[in-house]
Formats: C-alpha cells, structure tokens, sequence
C-alpha cells in the first residue's frame, strides 16, 4: 500500500517534471547587434565558439586575439574550440550559454534565427559590403557574417593529369570521365576518390548546384515540387557525373574504407588525380605536398566540367556563418570582434578562401580560375530554409552524405537499383515533402 | 538541466515527508518522544534510499518521460517552439515499411549471437576443468569486452580495409581474395556481425565461468565415480544449472542484436545496407531534425524489447535448479 503510493507520487513528479521539462530560455531581446563607434569603449569578455580546434590549440587563435586587442584593448577574447561542433552547440543552444559569438549551425532552422541570434544589421546595407549575406536573412534582417567563402570544383594533380596528356580542362561531362579513363590506364593513379567512408566529402557535390546552368537563383529554385533530378537539372548532371565515375571503375577499388587524411597526401603524390571538394582544401593540399616533399604548384583546381556559353561557371557559395548570441552581455564587443575577425584579420587570405567583404581581391589559390575567366556565380541562398524544410521532410539530405553513399553502390552494383529508378525515387520523394513542408 | 536536478529532489522529499506525516497521524502514541523515535527508525530506510532514488528519478525516469513526451510532438530537436500532434509520429513509424525494414539487419547479428553463445559455453566448460594455463586463457577470451566499442571499431576498420590486416593473415596462407569486406551489404553485415561476435564472447563466457564454477565439485566427483563421459557430465550436470544464466544470455542477445549501434555506426556510419534501427533513429533525429519521430522510435524499440523478453519468461519460466 505504501510502496504504491510512493510511486504514484515518484510519477507524479516525473509527469510534472516532464511537462515543464527543459522549454528554453526566455524571450530573447531583438536589439541590434551594432559595432561600437569608439573602440577605446567597448569592453566586456567574450567567448567565441570555433571548430577549428586545430588553431585553438596551435595558439592562432589567440594570436589573432593579441591583434584584436591592440585595437579594442578592454575587450577580452576567449575561445572554445569543439570538436563535434554541431552536435555540441545544438544541445547547448537549447539553454542561455552558447558563447557571445558562434558559428550558427547548420541544423537550425532559419526561421528561428531571431530566437536565437542577435541582428546584425537590414539586408541591403549587408548586401552592399558583403557577400553571401542572404544565407542568414530574415525578414530582412541579416543575423550572421560569413567567415569566409569557398569556390567549388575538384582539387586535381596538375602532374598527373599532364603525365595522362590533359593539359587544358574538360568542358563535358563525358571529357572529364576520357581524361580518368586515361590517367588510370597511362599512370595507373586512381583518377578519382569518393571518400566515401567519411562522407562529408561527398556532400560538397551538392555545393556545385548553380555550376551547369550558371544560375544564381538554383538553389531557391529547389524550394517546390520541382522533381529536382529531371533531365537536364543541376543535380541530374552532377550526381549522374559522380554515378559514371563509380560505375566506369574510375575512383577507388575499396570504398567503404577510405581515409581523408591520407587521400590528401595521396592526391599530392600523384597517387590519385581528382576530388571534388572546396577550395578552402587547395591550402591543405599544398601543404600535404610540401610534406611529402612534392612541388605544391602541382595541386590545380578545376571547376565541373560543363560550359555554359563558352566559359565554365563555379559556384562561390558561404562557409559557417558567424552570429551573436541573442542572450549575449556584451554584444557590442561581439560584434567588434566578428567584424574585425571577417574585415582585418587576415584569416579568410591566409586560407585561401573567397573573402567575405566584397571589396577585397580574390585569393592566390584561385589564381587558375581568374586567369581561364572562369564566371562565379554568387548562389542565392534567400530560399534556403524552405528547401531545407523539404529535404528534411524527405529525408532525402542534400547536405548529408547518405543519398549519394547509396548512389555509390547503386553504381558499383553493391545495391540493387538503376540510377533512372534512384532518381524517379528521390524525385518522388522531394516532391510530396514539398507538399506538405512549409505548409 | 540543473534546474530539472534540484526540483526532482524536492519533489521526491517532499513526497517522503507526507508520507511519513500519515504513518504519524494513523498510530497514536500517547508519548511525544517515542512517536518521535519510532517514526525516525520508519523513515530510515526511506532516507537510505532517498539518494539512490533522487539518482535513479533524475538521470533515467525523467529523460524517459521526456523521451515520450517528445514522441508526441514535431520538435526539430532545437527550436524552443513545438507543437503537440497526439500520435501521428507513431502512425508514421507503423505505416511506413522502409523504416522496419532494417530491423532484417538484426538477423544478422541475432545468427552471430548464437554462435556466440555456443563459442562462449564451449571454453567455459573446458576452462572449468583444470587445465594449463587456464587463467591465461581466461583472461584473452575476457579481454576483448573490456576495450572500448569506438576503439573495437578503428581497429577492425585498419583489419578489414583493402590490403589491410585481414587481407595480408589471408596472403601469408596463400589466399588472395582481393574482396572488399565491407563493400556489399551482405560481406559487410557478416563482417560487422563477426565484430561483435569478437567483442562479447567474453562477457557471456564470464556469465557462463561464473555458474559453472558455483557447481559444488562433489557432484562431478560422483559422476566420475559412476563413470560418466564428459560429455555426459556437461548434459546432466552443467547444462541444468547454468539455465538461469543460458536465459539471460538470450534475452541479452536479442535485445542486443535489434539495438546494434556502435560498430556499424563507426564502422561504416550505416552505409551500404548496414543501418540498424537505432543508426536510423540518430540519424532521423540528428540529421532530419525529426526529434519527435525519433523519439518515437527509441519508444517504440523499448517496448519491443519488453515485449520479447515478456514472451521470452512466459516460455521458459524461472524455476529453481535442483541439482540433487
């Protein structure tokens, strides 16, 4: 008799607790996040929330911050660098302590950027100095910077390919797919490498939608029942690109084993010819090269092989995007230090990456896409939240590595499947998400 | 989630102290101090467990509830709004086959499990009897369960890559496959499955060590006399009496092979045909931002498991060993 009671009540609690379980914070404030006019004034300790744990333990970081001070010196920086950043900061974010300045995750969904973020500024004032501002607008207001931008091509061995007798870039499809058929049975390299295993690498295909038609608008397009692998689309092309390349026995014998940090100084040694990753990679590249004692000019950049008129075109698209804390003491000194860090720190040069501010020049690593005038398209990311909303809703990801890992052994024959049938399905699928989604 | 810890305990002394005030109210004693005394020694074991309890309410049952309450909404897993959609996730996850179609994954791991239990009573009958370098042994079938699962995943991933170390054991005896372990959903689930077949013998071996070894050693001493075989020992002497222990290892290993997780997930992040249901339910949650459909998955699993091991005691019940 007692015993049940007790436990009744041990329930009761439980069923209260659960009720009022762990809803949030309060309502944040949408005051603006504005720089201060005097930097002499601006004081306050921050904590910046990075991912690039490397340079937090290199002291780079900190080194940045001894230049931060010398212009606003009552500011104090402080990082914390995560390793599984999302993950991490998501959970956090579901409290009042995520930093002053953060990385804004890709998991939130933009709509709730105003629950969470700080304003940094109206859309066209942003637009005016920066790129890539429309990611993280909301109802006009911008609530992120990026760090920095990326081209977006395959990284390839110059040396190799010249030794397989390409020189100039393919401009179809199926050139491209000639020139691995050719370094395979010339040098012997494995022309391409899916990295497969780690999967992330594959997610950077889909940062080329905007490549083959030139379009700035391509991925807003997406946000509908639009079929996004009909004939002829953006995705059609790249994925079946990637699909031949698989099938045609041109990328790696093993792929459920392979290894991202080795492919790096493989690719430098000549030992495979292509990836498709971003330009932030070419920095790595060279120094994998460098490493390996191999000349880092060998490491080229191509962007995907289809013209558009008579030039190739290459997507810039935004890296994280760096925002205030909503619930942030001292915003003012958080946002000094996001403009200062995007503006004049020197990061987004020294890693080769497109700058954020648009007045600033193009990087050295891009040095081959200038020169063969390759046309950037500048993608729209004004829609993203709804395509998000779809493709979470489809379960389809575009941004996680899943649907191509299926498409990989959908190509090698490890699943049963035909690329028309993959294709009819994912088609299927985004279209009655969209349906429903945002509804 | 601190707030959530302190309140849980308030809570829950709050809920010991009206009992303790109804005990008093319903034995009259005409003395104060012996009420006093006596109510104290009645509530002591209350207060022994109240720390235990605290623990167990704050850190299993309400992450649990929370658990449930989250399978009843759309929550992205981030956002402070959600809404309640009464039991549309469940609907989802019994109305869409794709979803249950990886628990045939589970097969694979359900079969490796058998032959885990065999590999595991079979050393620990032999390792019963005396024997060279026993506790040697002992110790190499154990070792295994003791490293870590994450660390268990990196090695084999170096084992089964191509040219790795499976691969060059095989060349030595002059075999040149060149296959791909992992590279077909059925090479890889037998792979995965052999990973862990690796990993846990050596917890049900100790299981089975343990039982075999609280035989009282009279009884193998008279079968000897009466000229039993081994074989005839291990029928009628082991056998019965590591039932309870033999049971447990079942339950165990159904409910593990339909809840597999670490190995496929660092080994191939469930690529390739090898997702599991709880591979699929992390990712529904962390990749999908579907919390609430998740959720309901973890719910749904949970009950599967209680249902099987409910079915599991109703056909072999827990009847006590008589031995002599």
């Amino acid at each position: 008799m007692g015993k049940t009671k007790t436990l009744a009540g041990a329930l009761l609690a439980i069923a209260t607790l659960t009720a009022t379980g762990c809803s949030g914070g309060g309502a944040p404030s949408t005051e603006m996040a504005e720089a201060p006019a005097d930097p002499g004034k601006a004081t306050g300790s921050i904590t910046v929330l990075t991912q690039r744990t490397d340079l937090v333990q290199s002291g780079a970081m900190d080194a940045y911050a001894a230049e931060f001070n010398k212009i606003y010196p009552k500011v104090k920086v402080k990082f914390e660098g995560l390793t599984d950043y999302e993950g991490e900061v998501k959970i956090r974010m579901n409290t009042e302590d995520y930093g002053d300045v953060l990385m804004i995750p890709a998991s939130v969904s933009k709509n709730d950027y105003p629950k969470f973020f700080a304003p940094l500024g109206t859309s066209i004032k942003m637009a005016d100095k920066y790129r890539f501002s429309d990611k993280s607008a909301v109802n006009n207001k911008v609530y992120g910077i990026a760090q920095f931008g990326t081209a977006n091509g395959f990284v390839y061995n110059k040396a190799l390919w010249k030794k397989a007798g390409i020189t100039a870039w393919p401009t179809t499809p199926d050139e491209f797919l000639a020139g691995l058929e050719a370094i395979k049975t010339k040098t012997g390299a494995t022309p391409y490498y899916t990295n497969f295993k780690d999967g992330w690498p594959l997610v950077q295909w889909t940062t080329n939608i905007g490549s083959v038609t030139c379009d700035e608008n391509a991925t807003n397009k997406l946000a509908g029942p639009v079929s996004p692998w009909k004939q002829g689309s953006e995705l059609q092309v790249i994925d079946t690109l990637l699909h031949d390349i698989v099938k045609g026995e041109l990328s790696e014998k093993d792929p459920s084993t392979t290894n991202w940090e080795a492919s790096k100084t493989k690719l430098a040694k000549g030992e495979i010819g292509s990836m498709m990753v971003g330009s932030w990679s070419i920095t790595q590249m060279q120094d994998a090269a460098k490493k390996a004692g191999k000349n880092p000019d060998d490491i080229g950049y191509m962007p995907l092989p289809v013209l558009k008129g008579d030039g190739h075109c290459a997507t810039l698209v935004s890296d994280y995007q760096q925002a205030v804390n909503a619930h942030s003491k001292h915003k003012e000194a958080a946002r000094a230090w996001i403009d200062w860090f995007t503006e004049k720190s020197g990061y987004s040069a020294k890693e080769g990456t497109v700058p954020t501010l648009k007045s600033a020049p193009m990087p050295a690593t891009l040095k081959d896409f200038v020169d063969n005038d390759v046309t950037y398209v500048e993608r729209s990311e004004t829609d993203t939240g709804k395509v998000n909303d779809i493709d979470n809703a489809a379960e389809i990801g575009l941004n996680k590595p899943d649907y191509r890992q299926k498409l990989i052994d959908i190509a090698r024959g490890a699943q049963k499947g035909s690329l028309d049938d993959y294709f009819t399905d994912l088609n299927k699928r985004w279209d009655e998400a969209a349906k429903t989604a945002g509804s | 989630m601190t707030k959530t810890t302190e309140v849980a305990s308030v809570k829950t002394h709050r809920a010991v102290t009206s009992r303790r005030r109804t005990k008093a109210s319903g034995t009259s004693h005409p003395q104060g101090r012996r009420t006093w005394g006596q109510l104290l020694r009645r509530a002591t074991p209350w207060l022994f467990l109240a720390a235990p309890l605290v623990l167990l309410i704050t850190f299993t049952y309400v992450p649990v509830g929370n658990m449930i309450y989250y399978s009843f909404t759309d929550w992205d897993g981030i956002s402070p709004d959600r809404n309640f959609t009464g039991a549309d996730n469940y609907v989802q996850i019994f109305t869409r086959p794709e979803l249950f179609r990886v628990f045939f994954v589970s097969f694979y791991y359900l079969a490796a499990s058998v032959a885990q239990i065999a590999i595991a009573l079979y050393f620990a009958t032999v390792l019963s009897f005396d024997l060279r370098f026993r506790n040697l042994f002992k110790g190499l079938l154990f070792f295994p369960y003791l490293i870590n699962g994450v660390a268990i995943g990196f090695v084999f991933l170096y084992f089964f890559q191509d040219g790795g170390t499976l691969d060059s054991v095989l060349s030595w005896v002059g075999v040149d496959t060149d296959h791909a372990w992992l590279g077909d959903p059925e090479s890889a689930n037998t792979s995965l499955a052999g990973v862990s077949v690796w990993r846990f013998t050596g917890l049900n071996f100790v299981l089975f060590l343990g039982a075999i070894q609280s035989i009282p050693g009279e009884l193998y001493e008279a079968a000897q006399l009466d000229g039993a075989t081994r074989w005839q020992q291990f029928r009628h002497i082991i056998a019965p009496s590591i039932r309870p222990v033999l049971s447990l290892s079942i339950i165990l290993a159904i409910s593990g092979s339909l809840a597999v997780f670490e190995i496929p997930y660092i080994m191939t992040g469930g690529a390739t045909g090898t997702s599991t249901f709880v591979i699929q339910t992390v990712k529904l949650a962390f990749q999908f931002n579907k919390t609430g459909l998740a959720s309901a998955a973890a719910v749904v699993l949970l009950l599967i498991i209680l249902l099987i091991t409910w079915i599991q005691r109703r056909l072999v019940p827990d009847e006590k060993v008589d031995l002599v």
